[in-house]
C-alpha cells in the first residue's frame, strides 16, 4: 500500500507546473486588467481637469447650444461648441459619403473577386496605406487639395470642410476596408458554394448571400470608421482652414472639436476656465466616441450570436 | 446492360480523370446516365464521389487546385466550354452532404433560386415554396415558421430544407450527396419514398454511403474505390450476387469500408 499513499503525498503537494500556472495566471490577468485601468485612469484625468469648469462657469445650454467659442474674450468670454460639432459632424459625415462607397467596393473585390496572389498583395497594400500617420495626411490637404479646390471650383480658399472631409474619408478607407473584409471573409464558403449550386451568378452571390449574411460586420465597419472620423485630429487641424463657423457649404472652413483642444491647450494657463474648458470639450469627445465605439463592438457582437 | 443507342443520356462522361495540384482523386471514369433512372454511387471516403459531383455542375471553378481531364456530356453538350455555366447550374439540383441553410429565412431559401429565373410574383413563389417544402417532407414542421432564419432550424430539418431548395430549381438532374447523414432514419424512408416518385420528373444521381439505400432505390449502381469505378451494373444484379470484382462483393457484404 505504499504506493497508494505516495500517490496521495504527491497529489497533496503543489509541484514546480503548478506555481508556474498560478504565477501565469497572475501576469494574464495583470495585464488584462491594466488596460481597463488606463482607460478608467485617463477618463477620471479628463473628468478631474474638466471639473472645475463644470462647477462654477458651466452652463450646459449655452456649452451645447452656443456658437461662441470665444474663451479668450477680455469682457465675456463664451464657451459655445455648437460650432465646433458642426464643424466635426460636417466633416466627418463628407468623410463618410467619400470612405464608405470606396471602401465597400475594395472590400468586395479583395474578399470576392480577387485571388491568391492579387488578393495577398492589395491586403498588404491597403495595411500600408492604413499606416501613413495622419500629419502627412494633413500635408497633403495644405499642399495638394488646397490648390486643387482653388482651381477646380474657383472659391477663395481651398482650406474646408470639402478639403478635410475627402482627406479624413481617405484616411478612414484602408481601416474600414480592412475590417470589412475581414467581415466577408467570416461568411462560410459553404453559403457561396451552395448559392453558386443554385445557378447564382457571382453578383447574385454576393448581393443575395455574403452581404445579408456579413451586415453587421460591416456596419461595425463603418462605424468605426465614424469613431475615427470624431477622433482625427492633426490632418482636420491642417485641412479645415480652423475657422470657427456653422458650415453653409462645403466650400466653408470649420474647425473641429479635436482640433480645437490641440492647437489652444499649449497656449493656456493651467487651471485656468479656457484650460478646463478644453478639457469638458475632452470628456464630451470621450463620451461620443465611447458611445459609438460601443455601439460598433454591440453590432459586431451581433454577428457572432447568429 | 441498359441499351443506349435510341436515347440520349442525360449525362454522359468519358474518361474522366480529376486532380487536386498533385494529387489524383479520380481517374480514368467512364459512364452514361439515363434520363429519369435513379443512379447511385456507392464506395467508401476518399473514393472519389464528391469530387466527379462537383465538375458535373462545374463546381470545379470554385476551387483554383481542381483540375479535370475527359469529357462530360449533358443532355449531349460539352460542359467544358460553356459560356455561361451558371445555366449548367441551374439545370442541375445539388444536396450536400452537410446541410447549409443559407442565412436568410426557410422561405427565401426556397424562393431563392426561383427568383434567380426571375419568378418575382408572390402568389407564384407561395405555391412553389409550399411544394417543394412539402415534396421534402418538411413543409409540416416550418409552415408556421416561414420567416424564421433558415440557419435556425435543426441539422435533419436543414438538411430537408437543402432538398426543397434544390427541387425549386426544377432541376432536370437532381445530385444527392450523402443526404441521409444528417437525418434520422424514419425522415430518410420518407425522403427516399419522395425520390421515388421524383424520378418520373427528373434524373437522380445518389451518392449514399449506405449500401441498402442504393439497393431499395438505385436502377444502376457504380462502386468506386480509391478514385477508380471499379465496377457498375444494374443494381439487382450487383446485390444478387452477379458483381464480377471480388471488392465489390466484399464491400457490398460489409466485409471493408
Amino acid at each position: 500500500m505504499t504506493t497508494q499513499s505516495n500517490q496521495l503525498a504527491s497529489f497533496d503537494q503543489r509541484d514546480k507546473e503548478w506555481y508556474i500556472d498560478k504565477a501565469i495566471q497572475i501576469i494574464v490577468f495583470m495585464s488584462g486588467i491594466s488596460a481597463i485601468l488606463f482607460v478608467v485612469g485617463i477618463f477620471a484625468f479628463v473628468t478631474m481637469e474638466g471639473f472645475g469648469f463644470l462647477l462654477k462657469d458651466f452652463s450646459i445650454s449655452e456649452f451645447l447650444l452656443s456658437p461662441w467659442w470665444e474663451p479668450t474674450d477680455e469682457d465675456e468670454p463664451t464657451y459655445g461648441i455648437l460650432a465646433l460639432v458642426a464643424g466635426t459632424a460636417s466633416v466627418t459625415g463628407l468623410a463618410m459619403l467619400v470612405a464608405v462607397p470606396f471602401s465597400l467596393g475594395a472590400a468586395i473585390y479583395i474578399g470576392e473577386f480577387a485571388s491568391g496572389k492579387k488578393r495577398e498583395y492589395l491586403k498588404i497594400l491597403i495595411e500600408l496605406l492604413a499606416a501613413i500617420p495622419s500629419v502627412v495626411w494633413g500635408f497633403i490637404g495644405l499642399t495638394i487639395m488646397n490648390p486643387l479646390i482653388i482651381a477646380v471650383f474657383d472659391v477663395p480658399v481651398g482650406l474646408n470642410v470639402l478639403n478635410a472631409g475627402i482627406i479624413l474619408g481617405l484616411m478612414a478607407a484602408p481601416i474600414m476596408t480592412s475590417i470589412a473584409e475581414d467581415a466577408l471573409k467570416a461568411v462560410p464558403d459553404r453559403y457561396r458554394e451552395a448559392a453558386e449550386a443554385l445557378g447564382a451568378t457571382r453578383w447574385q452571390v454576393i448581393y443575395k448571400t455574403v452581404l445579408p449574411a456579413a451586415k453587421n460586420g460591416l456596419l461595425g465597419a463603418v462605424l468605426l470608421g465614424v469613431g475615427r472620423g470624431f477622433g482625427e485630429t492633426m490632418a482636420v487641424l491642417m485641412a479645415t482652414g480652423h475657422a470657427i463657423n456653422i458650415p453653409g457649404s462645403v466650400f466653408d472652413p470649420v474647425r473641429a472639436l479635436t482640433a480645437t483642444i490641440a492647437a489652444e491647450l499649449g497656449e493656456t494657463a493651467v487651471g485656468s476656465t479656457h484650460y478646463e474648458a478644453l478639457f469638458t470639450i475632452g470628456i464630451f469627445l470621450f463620451l461620443i466616441t465611447f458611445i459609438i465605439n460601443l455601439t460598433a463592438d454591440l453590432i459586431v457582437r451581433g454577428i457572432r450570436k447568429q | 446492360m441498359v441499351t443506349t443507342t435510341e436515347i440520349t443520356p442525360k449525362l454522359q462522361v468519358k474518361d474522366l480523370t480529376i486532380r487536386y495540384g498533385s494529387h489524383t482523386a479520380l481517374s480514368g471514369v467512364s459512364l452514361e446516365v439515363m434520363p429519369n433512372e435513379i443512379f447511385s454511387i456507392i464506395g467508401p471516403a476518399n473514393a472519389g464521389k464528391t469530387s466527379f459531383l462537383k465538375v458535373l455542375n462545374r463546381m470545379d471553378t470554385f476551387n483554383s487546385e481542381m483540375k479535370y481531364d475527359g469529357k462530360i456530356f449533358f443532355n449531349g453538350l460539352d460542359t467544358r466550354h460553356l459560356r455561361n455555366h451558371y445555366a449548367l447550374r441551374r439545370r442541375i439540383g445539388v444536396v450536400f452532404p452537410l446541410p447549409v441553410g443559407l442565412p436568410m429565412t426557410v422561405y427565401e431559401n426556397v424562393a431563392l433560386s426561383p427568383r434567380l429565373r426571375g419568378i418575382n410574383n408572390k402568389a407564384e413563389l407561395d405555391v412553389i415554396v409550399e411544394r417543394c417544402l412539402q415534396r421534402a417532407a418538411l413543409w409540416d414542421e416550418v409552415k408556421d415558421r416561414l420567416d424564421s432564419l433558415g440557419s435556425l432550424l435543426s441539422g435533419g430539418q436543414q438538411q430537408r430544407l437543402t432538398i426543397a431548395r434544390a427541387l425549386s430549381q426544377e432541376p432536370e438532374l437532381l445530385v444527392l450527396d450523402e443526404f441521409s447523414i444528417a437525418v434520422d432514419p424514419v425522415t430518410t424512408m420518407r425522403i427516399e419514398e419522395v425520390l421515388k416518385e421524383l424520378k418520373e420528373e427528373m434524373t437522380i444521381i445518389l451518392v449514399t454511403n449506405l449500401v441498402q439505400q442504393a439497393r431499395r432505390l438505385a436502377d444502376r449502381t457504380a462502386f468506386f474505390l480509391n478514385g477508380e469505378c471499379v465496377e457498375m451494373g444494374i443494381t439487382e444484379a450487383l446485390f444478387s450476387g452477379e458483381a464480377k470484382d471480388q471488392r465489390t462483393i466484399d464491400y457490398i457484404e460489409g466485409r471493408f469500408g
